[in-house]
């Protein structure tokens, strides 16, 4: 769908034109990306980062088919082969360093990109199905990011795959079998190591297909905006090209800065020396952490230390899965008519303070398990809960929004409100 | 499709008020022949990712006891897994025997974890029942946790000398697994 005003496909070019009638792609860009796509005039920059995400699965998808070329999938020589990448082959650092830090980019790019939503109310309805395909591809990327760090075959690969598939093992009766199902073993091994990199290799292309079901999703309604409040008429809105193709080519080149920054500069830094050792089953590290964007979960995983009815291990395992099943129901936990955080003051202040104890949960999950970390993880982890649970639905019943603006053109010209953001259009 | 030439019955498939029709039968027949052919042809699929033959063969073992004076333990491997073979002390066996089950998270006596006239021979996997870590304690030097038998540094759980969980997150004491011994100082894992 799109607003009756948008611009209709109108091939000048006789090749676009001969191609259009035989296989409507073109239109279909054209009405998808291109000027035939209406837009908020009024999106700023936290509206670049599903662009960015998008990028960064083509750099992962790009250097992941080339570094699959060099690889090799066998437990005996696969972490040798990853070093003949890094030394031998031509350009094979640039590669790694580009597939292993875009992963790190990729998820921040989406966790941004998750809060924007979070902020901005983008969850609601009629975004509700956007917001859950969304999730959908968040727990694909952490599944896929999580049997890409096993193909080095160091021993943070190994170490990480025996602890997270021996979370299943919390599973009371069926959790042992599981384990050995998922491993092909008693332990990881070869058998892991193969199936892991065939799945590897398919779940982003599963992605990019639920990508595509995830903005076709959000072309039903089109983008919402930073005040939430619905487009009233063509001079709420701008084509997406060119002044949003144009914002997100700036976001673009910010984000491949940033990235060719980490690449030529710090290409370790977001990773673990210990993956840098090939992988021992006889000797555990001594503190293993998985991937830095897992921590604020893993933090989740290892609060619970009692056993209560059921054991801690299991609590472990359902309060982690479930502080991402959760967001699967945020759009009817939050019940404010309101979409934007920008109207609703309370909301506003929990909104910082969930961004902090995710941070700090983060931080949490990457330090040893030990106290005061234990104790913090816990309070951060019961915050994390009540937020969603109780804060969310509390507030959305109590809380007295602002006035909203009578529309997005007015919020922009009108008041003086959004003075900082220089309005895309005229 | 309610279109009108569709929404009339056609000649023939007129049926007694409640609007079935025999075509109604031969369609859930065949999806249901179809999707029970179609979920049998997933068990392959599934079962080729448990442990194959070749996985399954390595399940053997036999270690030769004699170089453990009382006091030391050995890693090896079994099944892939770490296997800790610990040679206990007569203050370690006291120490296990001493404590009552009531104590325990998973209660289960030394005699229990040994066999009869090898009660010194802990045998256990060296996977910690929390999350799979290799628990530290076999070698010289190394944190034997609270409890003087093993510590699993990934999440801090403390096992006795008995091998049996104390403290911390780890739900079950340190597997014991299926062996024998064919002689005095050869034993037979798996
Ligand atoms: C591979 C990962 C992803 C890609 C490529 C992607 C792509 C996009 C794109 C291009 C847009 C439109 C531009 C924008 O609003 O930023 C969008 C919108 C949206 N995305 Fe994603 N996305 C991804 C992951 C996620 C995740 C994990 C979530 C949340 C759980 C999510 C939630 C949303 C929502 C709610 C919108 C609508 C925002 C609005 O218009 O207000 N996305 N996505
Ligand atoms: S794996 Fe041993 S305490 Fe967690």
């Amino acid at each position: 769908m799109s607003f009756p005003w948008a611009e209709q496909y109108n091939p000048t070019n006789p090749l676009m034109k001969w191609v259009d009638e035989r296989l409507p792609l073109p239109r279909l860009v054209y009405n998808a990306v291109g000027s035939g796509y209406p837009v908020p005039r009024n999106l700023n920059y936290f509206w670049n980062f599903g662009v960015l995400a998008g990028l960064a699965l083509v750099i992962q998808i790009v250097t992941g088919i080339v570094l699959a070329m060099h690889y090799a999938a066998n437990a005996d020589i696969a972490f040798a082969s990853v070093e003949h990448i890094m030394r031998d082959v031509n350009s094979g650092w640039l590669m790694r360093y580009l597939h292993a830090n875009g992963a790190s980019f990729f998820f921040i790019v989406v966790y941004l990109h998750i809060f924007r939503g979070l902020y901005y109310g983008s969850y609601k309805a009629p975004r509700e199905m956007i917001w859950l395909l969304g999730l959908v591809i968040f727990l694909l990327m952490m599944a896929t990011g999580f049997m890409g760090y096993v193909l080095p075959w160091g021993q943070m690969s190994f170490w990480g795959a025996q602890v997270i598939t021996g979370l299943f093992e919390a599973i009371p009766v069926i959790g042992a079998p599981i384990k050995q199902w998922l491993l092909g073993g008693f332990a990881p091994d070869n058998a892991s190591l193969n199936r892991f990199f065939s799945l590897h290799y398919l779940l982003p292309f599963v992605i990019a297909g639920v990508v595509i079901l995830h903005i076709w999703a959000l072309h039903i309604p089109g983008s919402s905006n930073p005040t939430g409040i619905e487009v009233k008429g063509p001079q709420d809105t701008v084509p997406f090209h060119p002044y949003y193709t144009a914002k997100d080519g700036f976001g673009v080149g910010v984000f491949l800065i940033l990235l060719a920054i980490m690449v030529f500069f710090f290409p370790n830094f977001l990773g673990h020396a210990d993956n840098y050792i090939e992988a021992n089953p006889l000797s555990t590290p001594a503190h293993i952490v998985p991937e830095w964007y897992f921590w604020p979960f893993y933090a989740i995983l290892r609060a619970f230390t009692v056993d209560f009815i059921l054991p801690a291990k299991l609590w472990g395992v359902l309060a982690m899965f479930g502080s991402i099943l959760l967001l699967f129901f945020l759009p009817w936990l939050d019940k404010s008519p309101v979409r934007s955080g920008r109207f609703r003051p309370q909301f506003k202040i929990w909104f910082w303070v969930l961004v902090l104890d995710v941070l700090v949960l983060g931080w949490c999950g990457g330090a040893p398990a030990e106290e005061p970390y234990v104790m913090i993880s816990q309070l951060a982890s019961i915050y994390y809960f009540a937020h969603f649970l109780i804060l969310l639905p509390l507030i959305s019943r109590t809380e007295r929004p602002m006035p909203l603006p009578n529309s997005i053109t007015e919020a922009v010209l009108g008041k003086d409100d959004d003075a900082a953001q220089p309005a895309p259009a005229e | 499709m309610a279109t009108a030439e569709h929404s009339e019955q056609p000649a023939g498939e007129a049926q007694a008020g409640d609007g079935v029709r025999r075509r109604d039968f031969l369609n859930v027949a065949a999806v249901s022949v179809a999707g029970v052919g179609g979920a049998i042809a997933l068990l392959p699929l599934i079962n080729q990712m448990n442990p194959s033959a070749d996985v399954l063969a390595l399940s053997s073992i036999d270690v030769d006891l004699s170089a453990i004076e009382a006091g030391q333990a050995i890693k090896t491997m079994w099944r892939k897994q770490p296997l800790f073979i610990r040679n206990l002390t007569a203050a370690e066996i006291a120490e296990a025997d001493a404590v009552p089950l009531s104590d325990l998270r998973d209660p289960e006596t030394l005699t229990e974890r040994t066999i009869e006239g090898h009660e010194n021979w802990l045998i256990t996997l060296a996977v910690c029942t929390h999350l799979g870590c290799v628990p530290l304690g076999a070698g010289e030097g190394e944190n034997k946790g609270d409890y003087g038998g093993y510590f699993c540094p990934c999440h801090g759980s403390h096992y006795d000398t008995a091998a049996r969980i104390r403290k911390g997150p780890a739900p079950r004491n340190l597997a014991v697994p299926e062996y024998e011994f064919t002689s005095d100082t050869t034993v037979t894992i798996g």
